[in-house]
């Protein structure tokens, strides 16, 4: 017999006895109060990520405009911004790898972690998530929604090939202990709070 | 080329604090430096305390081990601080969730009934990742596993995989067999490359190196990666580690991640990371293979709203990782395989004290938590698997050569009530205990090795030093342990019932006020 075979007959005889039902999950009451933007923002912080409110009428993004500025390859997949290098024309994800800053949006924020949710639509190359050296994530306000089980109810993570939830930047601390921001992926992460043009 | 060419002092440490100005403690950052003083590192010059000796098929001797870790205080002390320190992380972020009891409840019956009908969610699983365009394959044991994924490579003429970390693949002795193939294989996490630099196993399942200070690090990179042996710096360190694998993430032709959750109505791998090292081997490499232990199947996508309020917060006291990372199926002009593995899991089902066992999401709270462990090092275990949840594991894949492994604990209960999926951890290490003995399988060395561990932790003088003075329940707990270690070996008696409170509020109820040092009747 296959090991498939082998595997599915032995769990069928070994299969723990008596019934056991799969639980409800009850809607838990969420844990931030009425100002998403403010819990997402706090929560985001303690995450190691950034958070912008922009002024109307300035400059949306004036908290990162000195890092768009020093960089010299910017990837945009959004059109509030033109980078000067498109995605679009990426032939492979290793081509990304002099990116300074990539921008993208999100589809949405969590205000009980502080996380963004993008899949292979908002990325356009899954790569450029981390192999930039600075990730800028535009969020509506009206996205965020309150806690994680809010978000798996969400349709998104059964449609897309990809999708992921950053929160903050990439980080590690397997050195006694010692937080490093950019282990591997980007080393920051900045969430601008600006609505869907 | 010298790391300085490159420019790395640019890279200021920012990360210890955030954007508001306060010490940032996410991902598995210490709430405060537990570095070991460089003056006193110099002058001790402390070699780092090797793990377990392996001989074959021979029971480890744990309680050696451990006695090394102990005579190496530098380490012993960082270790037993550092891990401390997580296990206090995970209360505060625990009790910030009124219903933190009832998310580990309904995470513990979601694994039941998953396994209670197994079968039927991995054919499911099965069916939507091959209708998601995704190559399906089951492997039988940790052989079969290699031999499947080394075929792969082979089919795609691939000489180099970048990987994730995961325990399933180290359990497979996967890195060991590709060896011997003429195929590089990349770690990407750090503390895991640390490990694979240094040829030696992750000592923990979320923190690998946490066994290492900062010095022995130094002296690895400087061996292998050829930075600066007298630069200790942490970020120094991690910097070097990132310029060093970034080439070879670029050129891999293909990259590996194990799996945290499957989810049987979408064929979807879920990942929780911090580095994003696991999304590079993912998103980079044309070619993506995930490992897959079949225990890890949950039923849907919403269960997730369970697992992941659980995960991180239970091994980190983060609130989610900075990654979880949703894989289902391929790329544009990639190619997507999944390895299904069984490696034992089938036959530990139906073993009736055991079986929950299954249910471990590998968040590491029960070794953090226990005494044993943080005082003698996960490589003292000589085991994929170290800690509570490793001396009930690990029998089921070698009785004789983990037989001894079930009585290095004190039996304080602790792993029990942290665990996210209310696992019986320390009831189930009694139960082995009597079933080794039942079959013979504790050595006639039994008896010293008991004595040994007894020695072990009947010396508290480190411990109350590392833990300073207890003015909370919470931290009572070690100096329960240890000052009451002697009539918990050997001893049959009567085991606490399982516990339906907080270990805190039980604590409250049944040890405050008593004096612990003169107990003599155990924890019951």
């Amino acid at each position: 017999m296959s090991a498939r075979e082998d595997t599915l007959a032995r769990i069928r005889k070994n299969r723990p006895a008596g019934d056991h039902p799969l639980p409800e999950v009850p809607l838990f009451p969420p844990l931030v109060g009425d100002d998403l933007m403010a819990e997402f923002g706090e929560r985001l912080k303690r995450m190691g990520g950034r958070i912008a409110t922009p002024v109307a009428g300035a400059d949306p993004f004036a908290a990162v405009r000195e890092r768009l500025d020093g960089a010299t390859v910017i990837a945009s997949a959004v059109p509030e911004i033109a980078g000067n290098r498109d995605l679009a024309e990426v032939a492979r994800p290793q081509d990304l790898a002099d990116v300074d800053v990539a921008i993208v949006r999100a589809v949405f924020g969590v205000a009980e972690t502080g996380s963004v949710l993008f899949t292979q639509n908002e990325l356009r190359v899954n790569a450029v998530a981390y192999l930039a050296q600075h990730l800028v994530v535009l969020l509506d306000p009206a996205d965020i929604l309150v806690n994680i089980q809010a978000a798996y109810r969400r349709p998104d993570f059964a449609r897309a090939a990809y999708a992921v939830l950053h929160t903050g930047p990439s980080a590690t601390a397997d050195i006694e202990g010692v937080l490093i921001h950019g282990a591997q992926g980007v080393r920051s992460l900045t969430v601008i709070l600006l609505p869907r043009a | 080329m010298s790391i300085e060419d490159q420019g790395l002092r640019e890279t200021a440490p920012e990360s210890d604090h955030g954007q508001d100005g306060r010490r940032l403690r996410h991902a598995e950052a210490a709430t405060k430096p537990v570095a070991v003083k460089p003056s006193a590192a110099k002058a001790a010059r402390e070699p780092q305390p090797r793990g377990a000796k392996i001989r074959g098929d021979r029971p480890i001797d744990q309680a050696e081990a451990a006695e090394r870790f102990l005579a190496a205080p530098l380490h012993q002390k960082a270790h037993d601080a550092r891990l401390w320190d997580l296990r206090g992380k995970r209360d505060v972020a625990a009790f910030g969730i009124p219903e933190w009891e009832e998310l580990r409840e309904l995470a513990s019956q979601i694994k039941t009934h998953t396994l209670a009908n197994l079968d039927r969610y991995l054919e499911e699983f099965e069916a939507n990742a091959k209708a998601n365009g995704v190559h399906v394959h089951w492997a039988a044991d940790g052989a079969d596993h290699n031999r499947i994924v080394h075929g792969i490579l082979k089919d795609h003429g691939a000489k180099t995989l970048i990987k994730s970390k995961s325990m399933l693949t180290e359990e497979c002795g996967f890195r060991h067999y590709m060896a011997g193939t003429g195929i590089e294989v990349i770690e990407t996490d750090l503390g895991e490359r640390i490990q694979q630099l240094d040829n030696e196993e992750p000592s923990h399942v979320v923190v690998p190196a946490v066994h290492k200070t900062r010095f022995d690090v130094a002296e690895v990179f400087a061996r292998t990666m050829g930075t600066d042996p007298e630069n200790d710096d942490a970020h120094y360190l991690a910097e070097s580690q990132r310029m060093h694998t970034r080439p070879l993430i670029l050129e891999a032709d293909a990259g590996m991640t194990g799996c945290n959750f499957a989810i049987a109505e979408t064929g979807t791998v879920v990942t929780c990371t911090n580095e994003g090292n696991a999304d590079l081997s993912g998103n980079v490499p044309k070619l993506q293979i995930h490992s897959i232990g079949i225990e890890k199947l949950i039923p849907r996508i919403e269960h997730l709203g369970v697992f992941i309020r659980l995960l991180s917060r239970s091994a980190l006291g983060s609130p989610i990782t900075q990654y979880t990372s949703h894989f289902r199926g391929p790329r544009a002009g990639s190619e997507m395989h999944m390895v299904l593995v069984d490696n034992g899991r089938s036959e530990r089902l139906g073993m009736e004290e055991f079986w929950t066992s299954l249910k471990c999401i590998r968040c590491g709270a029960c070794m953090n938590t226990c005494p044993v462990y943080r005082r003698s090092g996960g490589l003292s275990y000589g085991a994929t698997y170290s800690g509570p949840i490793g001396l009930i594991i690990d029998p089921t894949f070698n009785k004789r050569k983990y037989s001894t492994l079930p009585f290095s604990s004190t039996m304080n209960g602790s792993c029990t009530n942290v665990c996210p999926v209310k696992i019986n951890i320390h009831e189930q290490i009694f139960a082995w205990r009597k079933v080794l003995a039942e079959e013979h399988q504790i050595p006639l060395l039994k008896q010293g090795m008991m004595k040994a561990a007894g020695q072990v932790l009947s010396r508290p003088a480190a411990y109350r030093a590392a833990i300073g003075a207890a003015d909370s329940a919470l931290k009572v707990l070690p100096r329960f342990a240890v000052y009451n270690p002697l009539n918990t070996w050997g001893k049959g008696r009567e085991m606490p019932e399982t516990p339906r409170q907080s270990f805190h509020s039980w604590y409250k109820q049944n040890r405050m006020g008593k004096t612990t040092s003169k107990t003599t009747d155990g924890e019951k």
